[in-house]
């Protein structure tokens, strides 16, 4: 007799139907689960799988016309995104089965060896014991397919359409792929890429400027409440900590209001000095210094609350000795708390950079992007790129122009994550910390 | 020595200057938008920042007035913050665990993946799910709300937490193993107990997300009766930008109060979880 026989039938039945295998082996609940995943799939597959595939192909073929109101006709995104889930659980099905095939597998091959097959109790505590990651991020992985990885294939999908105003929306007109057109008009089409490279430009002068002014400002603070002999430290900060309890959304609308340039406060005090007010939140150049001004009012609590933290790490000795070796109180700062401050934020600054190049928030609540520039497209003074596709995606439906500039967004800050994530110590030295 | 002794002095008193005008600077938007809130009248001009007269009358207008349902807004926000903060929480925690304390096949590209898919600008999404909650006939509820922001805490806390269980001694696992222990007991026992301060941090920020946010839920929620706060607060604002202020300020007040208030209260926690997340990146 063969030596793999009970391997080799169960493997071949789990691959004729899911469970086969398992109920061969005698797991028969096991089995029978497997069995229902497989019925319940075969009967969505059949009613949708071949609508998906026609569905991505074209994105639907008879657009709403008077005619056919309340016939048929195609919405070629909701096409689109049934598609894309039928597909997506094709993939769920491809995985379990290919489980099931390899489960079925190993069971023939340990009763081949002479060994009962776990039951079904056995069984859960074997994959709560030893399985028990994998069993365990599946529930998390299933809300981020959905969630996260379905709207993100989306999103990549809808760059190569022509999913915009006022040509293509559907329902009374269909969307068609369009390759890499929409790229080529961002970078290359006068009206576009002059548009696009001023936002690109302004949005890494913003991430840079916000980056350092937050960090420094922290750290200048942070230092300041740091020294020797000032008293109340715990006081100083807290009260100093107050704009960063305040959610973004309330403090940054407030802001809005202080800076107004006709009632706002600001301009009222700087009157009182004989000063004529400022047109904070009009002007192009003067709404660029208010939103930086405004962001470092948000983000120095935050450095200078991670730089105290720091400060008390640095061992005392390193200062020791330089006092010995006639440091003055200069040197000592930037022979020994400067560089190790440095060390020790690193990664955090390159997130902070990464988040403010992101920063929707700090422009969107402050100044909507606003000024409007007459020769952008859709864009003002103080607009990210965040908030231009947020304009394209909301105001003007130019979906497939928000996509693309979603993308080479991502491109830039995974860029950035990714070096730096690759560098820390938590993912190259990650078992050698215990 | 009585020369250093001045020069000291100076040094301390500018550096007391200074921080009384930071201190200042840090909290005059908050007077100014406490004392808005009390002040009779709609403008957004007054003369003086402490208002003559004090009334109440701008609270009492948000939760009796037929335009503004600050309390059921109130408790449609409550409800969905704890709910999607519990589950939120509960997924962030399982996912970091099992990425720190296990080791698998597919360990680091799973690690690798969530870093990048956290990075996608997050309104890209939102045409995509709300098509999606379309499909599962979820629009204009509570709970599509809390299911998108619970599916997407992992992606935000998961690396956070990961760095901190990191730090809790993998000999403290080993050592209930042996005693016979099972992995959802180390979890209950050891697990949870230990990374508490880790447990504030990201409860309150999941906590603190859907309270404020006002660009998602608005796609959502249509009705007036199922909005949060933030989507009446930001309803209010669009609708009329600098007409009545002073109602904006009170309701400015009553949605960052709760907030701040436990920002406050946990603030070791919070240094504690900031930093220890931080440093090991």
């Amino acid at each position: 007799m063969d030596r793999h026989q009970h391997r080799d039938r169960a493997t071949l039945l789990s691959i004729l139907c899911m469970g086969l295998g398992q109920l061969y082996n005698r797991q028969y609940i096991k089995g029978l689960l497997f069995v229902l995943f497989e019925a319940f799939s075969v009967i969505y597959l059949i009613r949708n799988l071949g609508f998906a595939l026609w569905g991505i192909v074209t994105l639907g073929e008879t657009p709403r016309t008077g005619a056919n109101m309340n016939g048929n006709w195609d919405h070629s995104i909701f096409i689109m995104i049934q598609s894309l889930i039928t597909l997506l659980f094709v993939a769920v099905f491809v995985i379990v089965y290919i489980m099931n095939v390899r489960d079925a597998r190993n069971i023939g091959l340990e009763r081949d060896k002479g060994k009962t097959p776990n039951n079904f109790k056995q069984t859960i505590r074997y994959v709560l014991d030893y399985k028990f990651a994998v069993a365990f991020l599946s529930i998390p992985a299933l809300g981020i397919l959905f969630f996260t990885v379905m709207p993100i294939l989306f999103m990549i999908l809808l760059a190569f359409t022509n999913y915009s105003a006022p040509k293509h929306i559907p329902p009374a007109m269909l969307v068609d792929w369009v390759g890499f057109e929409t790229f080529k008009n961002l970078v290359a089409l006068k009206t576009w890429s002059h548009t696009f490279y001023g936002v690109l430009t302004w949005t890494i002068i913003w991430a840079i400027l916000s980056t350092v002014t937050t960090y420094f400002g922290g750290m200048l603070v942070a230092l300041l409440i740091n020294q020797k002999g000032i008293r109340f430290k715990g006081l100083w900060r807290t009260i100093l900590i107050l704009p960063y309890a305040i959610p973004q959304l309330i403090s940054l609308l407030v802001m809005r209001n202080m800076f107004n340039g006709q009632f706002g406060p600001i301009n009222q005090y700087l009157g009182y000095f004989g000063l004529d007010g400022l047109p904070w939140l009009t002007d192009p150049f003067w709404a660029k210094v208010t939103v930086i001004v405004v962001n470092m009012w948000v983000g120095i609590p935050v450095s200078m609350l991670l730089i105290l933290g720091v400060l008390t790490t640095i061992p005392k000795d390193l200062y020791e000795a330089a006092e010995v070796d006639g440091a003055t109180g200069f040197q000592k700062f930037k022979i020994v708390t400067l560089p190790m401050i440095l060390f020790t934020t690193a990664p955090t600054l390159i997130t902070q950079f990464a988040g403010n190049i992101n920063n929707f928030n700090a422009i969107f609540l402050l100044t909507g992007g606003d000024p409007v520039k007459g020769d952008y497209q859709y864009a003002g003074a103080t607009d990210l790129l965040v908030t231009w596709l947020y304009k394209l995606t909301l105001n003007q439906n130019k979906y497939n122009m928000a996509s693309a500039i979603g993308i080479i967004i991502f491109i830039i800050i995974a860029s950035f994550s990714i070096y730096n994530y690759r560098r820390t110590k938590s993912f190259k030295e990650e078992d050698m910390i215990q | 020595m009585s020369r250093r002794k001045i020069r000291n002095a100076i040094r301390l008193g500018a550096s007391y200057i200074v921080l009384i005008l930071l201190c200042i600077a840090a909290v005059y938007p908050v007077l100014w938008v406490v004392f808005g809130s009390l002040r009779p009248g709609k403008s957004l001009y007054s003369k003086t920042l402490i208002p003559e007269k004090f009334t109440f009358e701008h609270y009492q207008e948000l939760f009796t007035s037929q335009t503004y349902l600050f309390g059921t807004w109130y408790l449609n926000t409550l409800k969905i913050a704890v709910c999607s903060m519990i589950l939120g929480v509960l997924l962030t925690l399982l996912t970091s665990y099992a990425l720190s304390r296990f080791r698998f096949r597919g360990r680091k590209t799973a690690l690798s993946g969530l870093l990048v898919l956290g990075m996608f600008p997050g309104f890209m999404s939102m045409i995509a799910i709300y098509l999606l909650l379309r499909e599962m006939q979820l629009l204009d509820t509570h709970l599509a709300l809390i299911i998108v922001y619970a599916a997407g805490a992992p992606l935000g806390g998961t690396f956070i937490a990961k760095g901190f269980l990191d730090t809790i001694p993998r000999s403290l696992d080993e050592a209930a193993r042996i005693d016979g222990a099972s992995n959802f007991l180390i979890f209950r026992r050891i697990i949870l107990p230990l990374s508490k301060p880790m447990l504030t941090y990201m409860a309150l920020t999941q906590f603190v997300g859907p309270w404020v946010d006002f660009i998602f839920a608005r796609l959502v929620l249509r009705t007036k009766e199922n909005w949060t706060l933030a989507v009446g607060m930001w309803d209010m604002v669009s609708s009329n930008q600098n007409s009545n202020f002073t109602l904006f300020a009170a309701g400015a007040v009553l949605i960052a109060l709760p907030i701040t208030i436990l920002f406050m209260f946990l603030q070791r926690l919070l240094v504690d979880g900031l930093t220890s997340g931080a440093s090991k990146g």
